[in-house]
């Protein structure tokens, strides 16, 4: 059984489409990774696996039907929106009786033992914790809960890059287990290239992309193609170009790394390079002619 | 944890079992003592009080005796007066103070988490919409009236012994001063108001704030007076009316047909319980029936409300 499944999945804001017929398939055990510009409905998207909104076609959490059941999903599920949401008012020790007390699959103890090794007093207040702090908390709190999957909405917004490099540390080290699923939207789409499985783009309400990581590594190479090989590398239909430094750099789909070799230097390209590809691709600007419009509606 | 086999034939039972270790009891119990974490003037706003009034006796204290003196001297009723007339200030105030917190706190609860925005917090726990709105419910109907007779207990239990200390020693007779007191009948009196009146009678009332509270997305005071003064302003030009008028008096100042006898004063000695009257009441069990409705709504507005 897959954790998440979605066939046709809509969602309209008065006349605003957010979800424009997404389907979705993730297997449970994977870490997920799903990317959009802003408003391009990742949020809504998760909102609907959360049991937050109402939305039209068929979606499957865990088995079950978000909106209908969302109190008994949420004892499988747990998920962090931002960092702003714990409530300002209540102290690290409430947060915990609180959690403890409505949660059947939370363990005080692992609570406590993350919350050790961090400087955050059970006699504090959210408010007066400082922003890294609480989302620190947060996700003592959310690790602690036995789930079978977790949400991650931007959840290192405005952290700076010590607290966000420790929160994905202690995210694989201390809670990934290989049977739970993650799926996690960030604009950092950098620190997160090496935490998940499976990446997915979103845009416009649509899914445009979506491959795993072993693919991704297989298929996509990007080249800083020599001046006087130009030619013959667009031949080869790169799906983007860009201009770096005086250097054309072409991003390439499922072409053999040693023809590519030849041209000039090749490396890997950064999930946020390919990023711009597809959304680039999508809007229809083709930049110096050579983006082709091969991701529109590739899925996994 | 779901192990492979689980997970792979995904069979209904699999899913059911975490579900079933959930008791109904616990999420609720916790979602009462959240409130309580939060809201910590529905116990220290009547405690204050109390605090000031048991400030306020210590004057009183000191003319005592001298009124002791003078109430001897005065028939029955003025006697009693004279002597119990501070504790009946005393429970009076206390029940206001609680009266005072529940409407704020009846508009502010579920629109505050909307606004700070923590409603993604509690809805990320396995706690439903209506087990929420019931413990908020609970708050308003249950625990501030028990709180508010059992702080007003305790303040006049230690009203009692230092003003019987000071009987006392001014050589008058104890059982005397608290025969006239009548203590023990005033706090029956006073559960039973707060039972029938607070508890029953505004259930519609708290319910209501409760529902604009889950409804609006700003100035929820406004939203809770506007319409109702609207509609008999309205009811007044267009026919010239007031029946609406009448209906809100009757609902606030209401519950009457609980008590026979006396002044009306719910701590008048002389006023008689009338239970049977005040259940036959047409209009008692169709408020409660709009509680329910409205906490029913509530309930369902929070399901579909974002933050703001």
């Amino acid at each position: 059984m897959p954790c998440i499944e979605a066939r046709g999945l809509r969602k309209a804001f008065g006349t605003t489409v957010a979800l424009d017929g997404v389907d979705l398939r993730v297997e449970e055990g994977r870490i997920l990774g799903l990317i959009g510009p802003n408003g391009a409905g990742k949020t809504t998207a998760l909102n609907a696996i959360l049991g937050l909104i109402p939305y039209d076609g068929q979606l499957r959490v865990l088995g079950r039907d978000p909106w209908v059941e969302r109190e008994r999903l949420m004892c499988d599920v747990s998920f962090i929106a931002d960092v702003a949401v714990l409530p300002r008012w209540i102290r690290v020790s409430e947060a915990i009786d609180y959690v403890a007390g409505v949660h059947p699959r939370f363990d005080r103890s692992k609570a406590e033992g993350f919350l050790g090794k961090t400087t955050i007093k059970r006699s504090s207040r959210v408010r007066e914790l400082s922003k890294g702090m609480v989302a620190q908390l947060h996700l003592a709190l959310v690790m602690a809960i036995d789930a079978r999957l977790l949400i991650l909405d931007e959840p290192t917004l405005g952290l700076d890059i010590l607290y966000r490099k420790q929160f994905y540390d202690s995210l694989l080290n201390d809670y990934y287990d290989r049977t739970r699923t993650i799926i996690v939207t960030t604009h950092q789409v950098e620190e997160i290239q090496h935490v998940i499985t499976d990446l997915m783009f979103i845009d416009r309400g649509r899914i445009v992309f979506g491959c795993n990581m072993e693919d991704f590594e297989s298929r996509f190479a990007e080249v800083t193609v020599k001046p006087e090989r130009l030619a013959d590398a667009r031949a080869l239909k790169p799906i983007y170009e860009r201009q770096l430094l005086g250097r054309s750099i072409l991003l390439f789909d499922r072409v053999d790394r040693q023809q590519l070799a030849a041209l000039g230097e090749v490396h890997t390209p950064s999930i946020a390079d390919l990023f711009v590809a597809v959304i680039a691709s999508q809007n229809g600007k083709p930049q110096a002619g050579q983006v082709h419009s091969q991701f529109a509606g590739v899925t996994r | 944890m779901t192990t492979p086999s689980q997970a792979a034939n995904g069979t209904f039972e699999s899913q059911s079992a975490p579900a079933a270790a959930l008791t109904p009891t616990r999420p609720f119990y916790w979602s009462v003592r959240r409130e309580l974490f939060e809201y910590r003037s529905i116990y220290l706003a009547p405690l204050a009080i109390g605090a000031v009034v048991l400030l306020g006796f210590l004057v009183v204290l000191a003319r005592l005796p001298k009124t002791m003196q003078r109430a001897m001297t005065m028939e029955p009723m003025a006697h009693r007066h004279a002597l119990a007339q501070p504790f009946d200030v005393a429970a009076s105030l206390i029940m206001m103070a609680a009266f005072i917190v529940s409407i704020f706190y009846s508009l502010d609860c579920l629109y505050g988490e909307r606004r700070d925005r923590s409603i993604l917090f509690w809805k990320s726990l396995p706690v439903s919409d209506l087990t929420t709105v019931l413990a908020k419910a609970c708050i308003l109907l249950l625990v501030l009236q028990v709180l508010s007779f059992a702080i007003t207990l305790v303040v006049e239990t230690v009203m009692l012994l230092l003003s019987s200390a000071v009987v006392a020693g001014s050589g008058f007779s104890v059982t005397e001063y608290w025969s006239s007191l009548e203590l023990y009948s005033t706090m029956w009196g006073l559960a039973y108001h707060l039972v029938t009146v607070h508890m029953l009678w505004y259930a519609p009332l708290y319910c209501w704030l409760l529902l604009v509270s889950a409804w609006s997305r700003r100035m929820p005071f406004l939203w809770a007076v506007l319409p109702p003064f609207a509609v008999v302003i309205f009811e007044k030009i267009a026919f010239h009316t007031s029946y609406f008028q009448s209906f809100l008096i009757e609902r606030f100042s209401g519950g009457n047909e609980a008590v026979g006898g006396g002044k009306g004063n719910m701590l008048d000695p002389d006023m008689h319980m009338t239970p049977g009257p005040f259940l036959l009441t047409p209009g008692l069990w169709l408020g409660l029936l709009f509680a329910a409705a409205f906490l029913w709504s509530a309930a369902r507005l929070r399901r579909q409300r974002s933050p703001l």
